[in-house]
Parts: C-alpha cells; structure tokens; sequence
C-alpha cells in the first residue's frame, strides 16, 4: 500500500494512508493500552485531509514563523496525531516504539511544544486548544504573516464555555483565518452528546454566533477538501466545518460503541481489527 | 498605580511592537492613548476571561508579548486553569495583571476582592507572582517581565498610592529593598499596604521602638540574599499582605524560614483572617476594622515585641 505525498489531492493514495494511519493507530494503542481509540479513528480522514492536502507546514523546519497552525484541541486524540505526525515526517517513525513507555513523551496528550516536532500546544483539558488557536490567529495578523490557524474539536468540547467565548470573539474580530473542525462523533465520555448538553442543531449554533458554518461527512476525503477550500475563501467570517463522523470508523465492532472511548483492544480484539483493516 | 501602568504600557507599545494589551472589558478611556499609539495590538476581549487567557497564550507562543489587564479576581481565579495549562505549563511569556487587588474595591464586596490570589498562583511553577508597592516599582517590573523568557503575574492597586520606594531603590523582579532601617523587628511586606507600615514605623518611634520595614516586590522569587542578610540581623518579623492569612507572603516566608540553615527567627503574619468580609466599607475602612491600618500594625508590632521580650 502506497501512502500519499503531500500536497498531492490523490483520493486513492489519501484513503490508502487513512488505513495505514488506522492500523498503525490500533496496533500500537493495544501494545501501550493507551485509551481513546473510538475518538481517535473518528478523526482520521479529517487529520488527512490537514496535513496532506491543506497544512502549509513543512516537517523539515517545524518551527518556520509562517506556517500555518494545528491544534489538536481535542486532545485525547493524541495517538492517531503521533501517527500522522510520523508518516508526514516530523520525526521518525520509531519513536513511536516508546509509545506510552515510562519516561517517554509520547502518551495520552500531547505535550507542550518542544518535546515533539509538529506539536504546537498542550491540550487535554477540553476547550483549550480553540482559544489558543484564536490567539495564534490574532498574532498573525498583528505579525502580518500568512499563517492560517486550525483546531480540530470534539462535540463534547462544545459544552466548554470557553469554547463558545473564543467563538463571540473570532466572530467580533472577523478572524477569518480560523478554522475550527468538529469531529462530530456524537458521543461524549459517558453518553451521547445531544442527551448531555442538547448540541442540536449544532451547526446553526456556529451559524449564530457569526461563524461561516459547512456540514458534511468527515469520512468523504472529497468533501473535506471542498470544506477547507471554502473555509479559505471565506474573507469576512471565521469557518466552523462540522464533520459528521462515526466513533470508532473502520472497525466494525468498535464503530459507535462508546465502550471503545477507553478500552483497549485485547489480542483477539486486536487481530479482528486488523483483519477488517487489511481486508479494506 | 492604575495610570502609570497605562502610560507605562503606552510608552512600551510605541517602543517595539509585540508588546499586545488585552483588556477584560474594563479601563473604558484609560487606554486610549494605548490605542492612538497600536490600534491593532489592543484587543477588547470582553467579559470572557478563560478565552482570554488562552488566547493570550496562543499569542505569546507566537512570539507575542501579550499583557492581559482585568479585576484581580478574574484574571486570575476565574481562568486558573487556562494560567496553568495555557500559561504557566507552556510558559508562555504573558504578563498578566490583576488590578484593584486585595482590598482595593473592598466595598464591591467579595465578589471584587482578591485575597487568595498570592497563594494560589505561587504553586504554579514558572511563574512570576508580584506585588509591587508603588508605580515605580510596578514599572520597573513591568518592563522587565515583558523581557523575561517566563510568564509573570502582577498585583497591582488602583488610583492615588503614595510612592515609598526612594530613587536609590533596586526595583524589578525578585529584588528587595529596606524601605526604612530599625533595630527592633522587621517588618517585611508586599503592595501599597506597606505606607501603613511606614506611618505605624512612625508611630513607634517617640516610645522608642525602632522598625525596620522592608518591601519585597512580590512572592515569587524571593530575594534570597536579602532574605538571608535580614535573617542574620532580626530574630523577630512580622509580615504584612493585603491578602488573606493562607498561602501568600507569610506563608512564603514561614516556608523560607524552615528551609533555611539557620538560626531560627520567629515570623508572626498579618493579613485579612481566613473568612470573607461581608460588613463592607472603603478599604480604609476595612482595613481599620482587620487590624491592616497604621493604628492596627502599631499594635501588632507591639505585640511582636512584648513577646520577644518574654
């Protein structure tokens, strides 16, 4: 299976390198039994879509003051951005052997910039990583640099008031180089996120506060990448695409089943899920 | 103290341009001369202080020195974690000020006090916790913070406190200084609170009782080897904070103390009792009625002493 090259919109390659990202993702997260496995396969065609086809970042100068900004806000999806991180070339692919290893970088979150090329800011306490983006934004503009600044979200993160501060101020601000990205799984830690918080209608709430809202499916690699090209054409408004999605997309028996936000796959488990993920 | 951080931060804005003020949605015609000088790097945030905070850092980790200005209470516990994850974790060089700290609003209610603030934020590795006394001192750590690779928090009054540092003072981050010499007890503290120590110092001085009275400028760094040089000359001190009895200067210092080999000295503290006020007056009021105010010093050092005659 041949992964893609970046900045090359090749929707055979791309979908090849989403099921290499998932395979690699549910082998190592049995090996480490690092938890979070439904929310990280929920969010891998979005991750895809970012840093092969839409990021203007370049692994080999991580730290390149114009480049564009990706905040994974939802931070417990640590595990399936280490991989993509690694295929896209930030750092060895073998690092991840340490992967929830005692003393390693490499665990449930990631870690404050610094320690893992690619990685622009701690998340793990929800609603976080949107503000920061949005400050990120705001000095951009003030530096008068080209950067873009994206934050990939949870729908449970929706119920963080702080998330709904960040959006009142992009829009008062016309941040129109913010684009934030719901992986709308519609599950939250311990239930569906619609009984817990009442989200619905989730992109009209983004519509309401001022936001250019886009709803699609956030498996279709076609229309993420037709999202992201609109949320850039956008010249007034921050962009909010929220991408339906299924929690544990890919295998068949952890797709919407929410035991899957902290199991782990045991050795049956996980050698059913890599037979699914082969066969695909 | 509220002026000279304004003309201070519009001086800064005009001499290089990264320095960025965030405001919480207060200072309604205080900072228009920051805005004449950087419109675009002065933002009105709103009353959303979480956000602003992690934004604030978002900024700072692009190379940004922003300064966020609200009420003490909300710039500090009302967006704690975002100062700790946001702030303090990434060390995201922000400066954050908390204006109107501990009694400053007194008659706002608790709502409007802060008096948990030193305690709180002084766990937080990394981070600066200052308490200058008076402008110049605020100043002088001000611009040093907006060069320092860490982020700071500063404490800082309202309108109208006298100056007590003179122009011979070694004002900045982490650096004490005497504000008057004695032989009987030190008495060491932090902000405008310390004129009352002064007048109480004046007080003393027909009976014979001789304070010295030293300003510290924060509760974290300490000065060491100010600490230590005082430590050698006063068995006895006592210490003054705006701020409530738990967790803040006192604390810091009792901590210093134990850790210290050393002769011991005995600190006792003085600051607001661990309860929330609810019988509210102007902060001179208040700090009359919790023994804060000259009149209540003078008796506390007293006390000190007669003890240490014991």
């Amino acid at each position: 299976m041949i992964s893609a090259a970046p900045g090359q919109p090749n929707p055979v390659e791309l979908s090849a390198t989403a099921l290499i990202l998932r395979q690699r993702l549910v082998s190592t997260s049995a090996a480490a039994k690092i938890p979070h496995l439904g929310s990280c396969l929920s969010c891998v065609e979005l991750l895809v879509a970012l840093y092969w086809q839409e990021l203007h970042v370049d692994p080999a100068n991580p730290e390149d003051p114009d480049r564009d900004r990706f905040l994974l806000s939802k931070g417990h999806g640590a595990p399936i951005l280490f991989q993509v991180l690694a295929e896209r070339g930030f750092f060895p692919l073998e690092r991840l052997d340490d992967f929830g290893k005692a003393g390693s970088v490499f665990h449930e979150h990631p870690p404050k910039p610094g320690y893992i090329p690619g990685i622009e800011a701690a998340t793990g306490s929800l609603g976080h990583g949107l503000p920061m983006a949005l400050g990120m934004a705001l000095a951009a503009r003030i530096q008068q640099r080209p950067s873009r600044c994206y934050a990939l979200l949870s729908d449970g993160e929706c119920n963080e008031g702080s998330i709904w501060e960040a959006a009142l101020l992009a829009a008062s601000q016309k941040v129109h180089t913010l684009t934030a990205i719901i992986d709308f799984n519609k599950w939250q830690a311990t239930g569906r996120s619609q009984e817990v918080m009442a989200l619905d209608p989730l992109a009209a709430k983004w519509e309401a506060f001022g936001w250019h809202a886009q709803e699609i499916d956030g498996h279709d690699l076609a229309a993420i990448a037709q999202a992201l090209a609109a949320a850039r054409a956008e010249r007034e408004r921050p962009s909010v695409i929220v991408a339906h999605t299924v929690k544990g997309k890919g295998v068949s028996f952890m797709e919407d089943n929410n035991n899957w936000h902290y199991r782990t796959p045991n050795p049956e488990e996980l050698a059913a899920a890599l037979a699914e993920l082969e066969a695909a | 103290m509220r002026d000279a951080f304004a003309s201070e931060m519009t001086a800064l804005a005009a001499q290089r341009g990264d320095v960025t003020l965030l405001s919480g949605d207060i200072g309604n015609r205080m900072f228009d001369r920051f805005k004449e000088a950087a419109p675009e790097r002065f933002l009105n945030c709103g009353i959303a202080e979480a956000n602003m905070m992690s934004l604030a850092a978002g900024m700072a980790l692009s190379g940004l020195r922003p300064v966020v200005y609200t009420i003490t209470p909300f710039t500090t516990t009302r967006c704690l974690e975002q100062i700790r994850v946001g702030v303090a974790y990434h060390q995201a060089p922000v400066v954050i000020v908390g204006t109107g700290s501990g009694l400053s609003y007194a008659e706002l209610g608790p709502t409007h006090h802060s008096l948990e603030d030193l305690a709180i934020l002084r766990t937080l590795p990394g981070l600066n916790v200052l308490a200058p006394a008076d402008s110049a001192e605020l100043v002088a750590q001000l611009r040093e913070a907006l060069n320092a690779p860490r982020p700071t928090y500063m404490r800082i009054g309202k309108k109208g406190e006298p100056q007590l540092h003179g122009h011979d003072a070694r004002l900045g981050i982490g650096k004490a200084n005497l504000l008057r010499d004695g032989t009987d007890l030190l008495l060491v503290g932090v902000g405008p609170i310390l004129s009352e120590a002064l007048k109480a110092a004046e007080i003393l001085t027909p009976s014979g009782i001789s304070i010295a009275v030293a300003s510290l400028g924060g509760v974290k760094p300490l000065d060491g080897a100010f600490l230590a040089a005082m430590a050698e000359r006063f068995p006895r001190w006592l210490s003054l904070e705006e701020h409530g009895i738990t967790g803040g200067l006192g604390s810091a210092l009792l901590e210093w103390l134990a850790d210290r080999d050393g002769p011991p000295n005995r600190l006792r503290r003085l600051g607001v009792p661990d309860q929330f006020l609810h019988e509210l007056g102007n902060q001179a009021y208040t700090r009359g009625q919790l023994g804060l105010d000259a009149a209540g010093i003078e008796k506390s050092i007293r006390n000190a002493i007669k003890e240490q005659r014991k």
